[in-house]
């Protein structure tokens, strides 16, 4: 028995040749987009900050987050949240085994796309 | 003879709730704070600071941080136990990340007591 358990088995952890199912995709960029958003935190609390302080700190916010590369960034922020609030949601169904069939946990995983990335596009119309 | 291996026994239960918990706060926030700015529209400076002034908001956009925060914590921890081996290196991350967020917790605090 103790010798199955310790059997070799192949493994793969080539990233240039895994290819991740569509779940996988999720989950991956679930981890990213959360990582990302920690990273960017001092960013995120200066300009709240900044945005509620004063009139003066208010008009400093409005043009620092119209700068290009700042925009740039606010865009990416804005799908980190945006994808790890569509994941999040989906990962707590499955955590009280809502759609944990494997052909319902693709099509979930597919409407996480079809979702967060719309939504991204028209929340970014809107606020940026 | 039972011979139990007993390491590392429920505390990561505990954590997995925290981390579950923490989303539903600040999902329900998102939700909230969304269709609060819907409703008001602030167009200026002083628009934009009443809403965060009002006392419920303020309560409740505290708590989204104080979650965030925590939620953040767990996500980051499984990060560095995920990918950083070394005890030591491993170790100083998560001070480095305990000592980053509990500042940003002041942080969120200075800036929605200011007001």
């Amino acid at each position: 028995m103790a010798e199955m358990t310790i059997k070799k088995r192949p493994k793969n952890l080539d990233l240039t040749t895994i290819r991740l199912p569509l779940p996988g995709k999720v989950s991956i960029l679930h981890r990213v987009s959360g990582a990302g958003l920690f990273l960017c935190l001092p960013v995120i609390l200066w300009l709240f900050g900044a945005s509620l302080g004063s009139p003066e700190s208010f008009a400093t916010f409005k043009s620092v987050a119209g700068m290009l590369p700042v925009k740039v960034i606010l865009a990416g922020l804005l799908w980190a949240f945006v994808h790890h609030f569509c994941a999040g949601i989906r990962f707590l169904l499955l955590d009280i085994h809502v759609g944990i069939e494997k052909e319902a946990a693709r099509q979930s995983a597919a409407v996480v796309f079809a979702v967060s990335i719309p939504l991204t596009l028209i929340l970014w119309g809107v606020l940026l | 003879m039972i011979n139990r291996i007993v390491v590392g026994a429920h505390y990561g239960l505990k954590d997995w709730i925290a981390q579950r918990a923490t989303a539903v706060v600040m999902a329900v926030y998102s939700v909230l704070i969304a269709a609060v700015l819907l409703v008001v529209r602030p167009a200026t400076f002083e628009a934009w600071q009443g809403v965060f002034a009002n006392g419920v908001i303020k309560f409740l956009t505290f708590l989204f941080f104080v979650s965030l925060f925590y939620h953040a914590w767990i996500g980051v921890r499984d990060i560095w136990m995920d990918y950083v081996k070394p005890v030591g290196v491993r170790l100083t991350l998560h001070v480095l990340t305990i000592c980053a967020l509990v500042g940003y917790t002041a942080w969120a605090a200075a800036i929605l007591w200011r007001l």
